[in-house]
């Protein structure tokens, strides 16, 4: 096995010179943007409004000032996590699409290893207990998935998503009979592991949820990216993906590395719910993860399964959902969950089109 | 318990699963994934109740809740099988696009982030239990309806085709796109109907008023084999597991979460094939070259 990995590991998947990679990254996006400006359009006018005012107003709302940038932070932290987590999984050629549950999963266990510690841990040991017990929880519900397709060849497409179901009806169950302050669906407020905000530090995010669950986004973003393509595990892994008839022949176990995708894959979107536990609101509530998990594929789609991608495209979709808020005096902030759809429509009718005519000019251009 | 009262309560539960399942039988014994059964209810039951509120008759909202389901059948149907799109994204996507869609048009129509005015329906009988709504009868009639095209018609066998061996139908002469097209517009519009059976039942839209019953449907596509008979019995599985929740709340024998997740369970047992292996078509998901 480790022979014909070594020997495999010197040639690059295709000999593409690096243009054509962002040519063939970067188009389906691009062409997508232009699509929503073109649908925001209409939308805005039905409203009987001026575009280009409406879309000053986003811009405003959003990067124009230090609340909203913060907002729009926030939002991407969580959309990164999830966003990571299905581009993790997609290169191994595995559809996770139980972002949501796996999200859900990892705030609630985080909310429980927060409330289980005592008042005023210090936040060098509560964090990183936290965050175990969230990557836990979420692994726990990704390798389910894992093990039904390795196992017995269910497609994780559909386990996955009738997990989600499964998952939160139970973590409803455990809310509503069990754990909650009476009158609401959260739990009690934690005090340990709280993690501090932006705002502590800067005061001009004041207001804002942003935190410095931001930043352990971008470690996990970094170590994916050096996992995936400068260790020999994420070698293995891609090879399943592009094509796991070759990799088995190979020497490469893919059941193996599909149960350890889908599980890490669960893993990350599970650290996802420390953004809103322990750095917004400090405690699990019933339904906060609704929406990020399935925002998580647009991610990693428009994102194009890229590490540095999904963190570019969580900032726009949180942008959008944001921007929504910004404007919603003029027209209904519903317009950015119509410009979502649309968006991830568009790239992925994009994709393979582009990819089309891309290699077509290129082959004409080389004869 | 009342067993008339449990089996009549039982089948207006399953009627917009019944009407969903038939759909996503189809879609997916042609080779089209169907995530999209939640979008296609949820924008057929927004248009039904804008033309029923427009014009006063439920009959001219069930022609626009067709319409509309076949809207969003057509998008998901040029996507995937024009530009071979991610059939499982453009799925997910066009759930999204249903809830944002609705949410946008609820509020430019009826000026309301969450549910429109009242109505008008069909029926209305105390006495019928609502079975005095035509609606209903049909959605009874769709399975066996969609059984005898898919065993007993040359468009089911195309169907069929399309779905096991696309390239042993082209060679024969079967426009394996133009099925597919055919088959996502029907499915489109069939699940279009169990969403107007939801908002004319409720005499109003309101947002994702369809609550993951279009999940359900599909749970019901795999735990019934994907045969339109068995998908049907699927659905009164879990319209019968709901009823049972209902009618023995209060008493608190299971907390209604269990019962939430039946229909759920039982399909991943039956993926796993625990109890007889649930085989999808071969050429699901495949875009066709």
């Amino acid at each position: 096995m480790s022979a014909s990995v070594a020997s495999g590991r010197q040639l690059t998947f295709s000999a593409k010179p690096w243009r054509e990679h962002l040519e063939e990254a970067l188009f389906p996006p691009l062409v997508a943007l232009l699509v929503a400006l073109i649908c925001g359009d209409l939308l805005i006018l039905s409203y009987g409004q001026s575009p280009a005012a409406v879309y000053r107003l986003l811009l405003e709302g959003t990067w124009g000032n230090a609340y909203g940038f913060g907002q729009v932070l926030y939002k991407a932290t969580t959309l990164a996590f999830t966003g990571l987590a299905v581009s993790y999984g997609l290169r191994a050629g595995l559809f996770n699409i139980g972002g949501e549950s796996q999200l859900a999963a990892g705030g609630f266990a985080a909310a429980l290893a927060g409330l289980a510690l005592p008042v005023g841990a210090p936040l060098v040991i509560a964090l990183p207990l936290c965050m175990i017990a969230a990557g836990a929880a979420g692994g726990v519900v990704g390798a389910v998935p894992g093990y039904l397709r390795t196992r017995f060849g269910a497609h994780e497409v559909i386990t996955t998503i009738m997990l989600n179901f499964v998952v939160l009806a139970l973590l409803n169950w455990f809310i509503a009979g069990h754990l909650h302050v009476p009158e609401t669906l959260h739990t009690p407020e934690i005090h340990a592991g709280v993690l501090p905000r932006l705002a502590d530090i800067d005061s001009r995010f004041h207001g804002s949820a942003a935190n410095l669950a931001l930043v352990v986004a971008i470690v996990v973003a970094v170590a994916v990216w050096f996992y995936l393509f400068h260790a020999r595990g994420g070698y293995e892994l891609r090879a399943v993906g592009l094509q796991p008839d070759a990799a088995e022949y190979g020497g490469i176990s893919v059941g193996r590395v599909w149960m350890r995708a889908m599980t890490w894959s669960g893993v990350i979107a599970g650290v996802g719910g420390i953004n809103y536990v322990l750095g917004y609101k400090h405690y699990y509530e019933d339904g906060f993860a609704s929406g990020a998990g399935f925002l998580g594929i647009a991610v990693a789609l428009v994102g194009r399964n890229h590490p540095i991608g999904v963190l570019v495209a969580a900032f726009f979709f949180a942008t959008l959902s944001q921007g929504g808020l910004a404007i919603h005096a003029f027209v209904p902030k519903q317009m950015m969950d119509v410009l979502q759809g649309v968006v991830i429509i568009a790239v992925a009718m994009s994709v393979p089109e582009v990819t089309r005519v891309l290699r077509g000019a290129h082959r004409r251009s080389d004869a | 318990m009342n067993p008339i009262s449990f089996v009549t309560q039982m089948i207006r539960i399953a009627i917009p699963y019944l009407f969903a399942a038939s759909g996503g039988v189809i879609a997916e014994r042609s080779g089209i994934v169907s995530l999209t059964l939640e979008g296609f209810m949820l924008s057929g039951a927004f248009a039904a109740v804008l033309g029923t509120s427009y014009t006063g008759s439920p009959w001219v909202g069930v022609l626009c809740g067709i319409i509309g389901g076949l809207i969003f059948a057509m998008i998901h149907a040029v996507a995937t099988i024009r530009y071979r799109a991610d059939q499982v994204v453009v799925g997910v996507a066009i759930n999204l696009l249903a809830i944002g869609v609705t949410r946008f048009f609820l509020k430019l129509f009826f000026a309301s982030s969450s549910n429109s005015p009242r109505v008008a329906g069909f029926g209305g009988n105390i006495r019928a239990n609502g079975f005095d709504n035509p609606l209903l009868w049909i959605g009874i009639l769709v399975a066996p309806a969609v059984t005898f095209m898919f065993y007993h018609t040359p468009f089911g066998l195309r169907i069929r085709a399309a779905g096991e061996h696309p390239d042993a139908a082209e060679s024969v002469g079967v426009s394996v796109k133009r099925v597919r097209y055919i088959a996502v517009a029907l499915s489109g519009m069939l699940a279009a109907l169990g969403g107007v059976y939801l908002a004319l039942d409720q005499h109003q839209f309101t947002d994702q008023m369809t609550a993951g019953r279009g999940f359900i449907a599909i749970s019901a596509v795999i735990f019934g084999r994907w045969d339109p008979v068995r998908a049907a019995g699927a659905c009164l599985l879990f319209a019968a597991a709901e009823t049972l929740q209902i009618q023995l709340q209060g008493s608190h024998a299971i907390a209604s979460q269990f019962i939430e997740m039946i229909p759920y369970v039982l399909t991943i047992i039956a993926l796993a094939g625990v109890v007889g292996r649930a085989v999808p078509p071969a050429a699901l998901g495949k875009a066709e070259a």
